[in-house]
């Protein structure tokens, strides 16, 4: 077999590998819509759920999701980004650097149900918030912070080492330099650990069954309110298993897929708007 | 004419860790006067240097000792690093302006230390370009990206920002080594042209380029400063062996 052949097959198969990674893409959403989307309407999306999720919307569903990411990505963004600051900027690499990385690695390959566990007996019990969309948004908050802090980090550390010194040399301070040199260009890569998050965040049950998730349909009031959320009702719709129960899972999970995309769209959008002037 | 002190160098070593770049140095540099350091690489020039503007401070596990006077004031004390800074610019070895266009590049450092006047801004932009020999090239592109100018271009740019802020005393880092001979030759004429307003010190270990554009040339080797004359003496009659037989290229 001559050289150029085997670079051929090479290439198809790793051609082969990049394609497969839309085709499930496109699997799981044709899947979706071709099973869900008879579920959907204005009503499914605008009115609470009656009979237990057989009939009616998800409206408290889709709210209560949107709370909790929102409570998480405030929570996970600003101690994400501020500790990667800290670690790239301030604090030069030595023990304390590999502790509180070896930290961030560690939580994030904690299961999410210990997350779960561990709200429920911090922040539900201990601190008594009780089970509503402050304890959940704060236990996925927590889950999220290692990927937004880790993002980040590495989005600090390739902002070029001539810049901060060029900024430095002018004779701007260090608070000067990172929030005019540093972090107008690493916008980019904490964006996309935040996008990271947020499909996380959005998708995961574990974490909220025990602290914000019930299955009465009222709508919440405040973030000291329990809610019904997207994935704990998906999970209970399917877990009872009825044609229209099915049938409006489906519809669910379209809809927390289609909120997931639309965040990561969005997300996308705003970093190309807030990099455009950047460029390599 | 009589030359004034600008900066004074006395006994200053320097560490890395355990490594000693500078051993013992002393040096005198003249006001408005362009005053090159030369020697192999690795001899600690570019240290040097990087400690006029307390550019070392950035760096882990450096230790310093001696006095630098920069007008009769140890540098090396507890001063104000930032305002240093300003009076002393820095051009470095690659051009590094920021990712933002060709005038935010140059507003940069009046903007931060508090001008806000958008025609005083423009006036300090205009000004510096013309001064650094930019003007005419980019007048048209002042809100374009400064990465789309050539290197040479980018070289002048990061002289014009440096100029902004209004030093008095400009630290070039191998300006030129990464540049091609044109853009090379303009940077040096800008460098003549510069030493009437302000006081420069280059680092190259291109000789020729220190003594095109040099009135004062330091030789270093290991970390030591072993000559240092008149650029005319240093390259017609050195009186150290290490000395002539780098400038005659014998190593390097």
């Amino acid at each position: 077999m001559n050289v150029y052949k085997e670079e051929k097959i090479m290439k198809t198969l790793l051609w082969g590998s990049a394609l497969f990674t839309v085709f499930i893409l496109i699997a799981i959403l044709s899947f979706l819509i071709i099973k869900g989307a008879g579920a959907l309407s204005i009503d499914f999306l605008t009115k609470i759920p009656t009979d237990s999720g057989e009939k009616g919307g998800i409206f408290p569903a889709i709210l209560g999701t949107l709370y909790l990411v929102t409570i998480a990505v405030l929570t996970a963004a600003p101690l994400g980004i501020g500790g990667a600051i800290y670690l790239v900027e301030f604090q030069r690499e030595g023990i304390i650097t590999k502790i509180i990385r070896f930290g961030a690695d560690t939580l994030n390959g904690v299961p999410s149900i210990i997350f779960g566990l561990f709200g429920f007996a911090f922040l539900v019990y201990y601190l008594k918030l009780g089970v509503c969309i402050l304890s959940g948004g704060l236990t996925l908050g927590f889950m999220i912070l290692p990927t937004v802090l880790r993002t980040s980090e590495e989005a600090l550390r390739a902002v070029p080492r001539g810049d901060k010194e060029g900024s430095y040399a002018l004779g701007a301070t260090k608070l000067q330099t990172i929030r005019n040199i540093v972090l107008p260009q690493s916008f980019s890569g904490i964006i996309t650990g935040i996008i990271l998050g947020i499909g996380r965040a959005a998708g995961e049950t574990a974490p909220i069954i025990f602290t914000a998730a019930i299955l009465n349909p009222v709508l919440p009031k405040s973030v000291f309110d329990p809610t019904m959320t997207l994935p704990t009702h998906l999970y209970n719709l399917v877990s009872e298993a009825t044609p229209d129960k099915l049938l409006n899972a489906y519809g669910t999970a379209l809809v927390l897929v289609m909120i997931i995309l639309i965040t990561t769209y969005s997300a996308l959008l705003l970093r190309r708007y807030f990099t455009r002037n950047i460029r390599r | 004419m009589i030359m004034k002190t600008k900066i004074k160098i006395e006994n200053l070593n320097l560490w890395y860790g355990t490594f000693q770049a500078l051993k013992n140095i002393n040096l005198e540099i003249l006001e408005k006067c362009v005053t090159a350091i030369i020697g192999p690489s690795g001899c600690g020039k570019s240290t040097l240097i990087r400690c006029l503007n307390r550019m070392n401070d950035l760096i882990d596990s450096v230790r310093i000792e001696g006095r630098i006077f920069i007008d009769d004031v140890n540098i090396l004390d507890d001063i104000d690093v930032v305002s240093l800074r300003r009076r002393v610019g820095m051009v470095f070895q690659k051009p590094n302006p920021f990712p933002m266009t060709v005038y935010d590049n140059i507003a940069y450092g009046p903007r931060i230390h508090g001008i806000k006047d958008r025609k005083t801004l423009d006036k300090i932009v205009e000004n510096t370009l013309k001064e650094s020999a930019l003007w005419e090239e980019v007048k048209d592109k002042l809100r374009t990206p400064a990465l789309d100018l050539s290197g040479g271009q980018q070289q002048r740019l990061c002289i014009a920002r440096c100029l902004a802020v209004n030093p008095e005393i400009i630290l070039f880092d191998e300006p030129c080594s990464a540049l091609d001979p044109i853009s090379t030759g303009r940077i040096e004429d800008l460098i003549r042209k510069l030493k009437e307003n302000y006081t420069i010190v280059i680092v190259t270990h291109n000789m020729q380029q220190a003594a095109r554009v040099s009135d004062y040339t330091a030789f270093m080797y290991l970390g030591e400063m072993l000559e240092f004359d008149t650029t005319k003496n240093i390259f017609t009659k050195p009186k150290n062996e290490k000395t002539e037989s780098y400038i005659s290229g014998r190593f390097g």
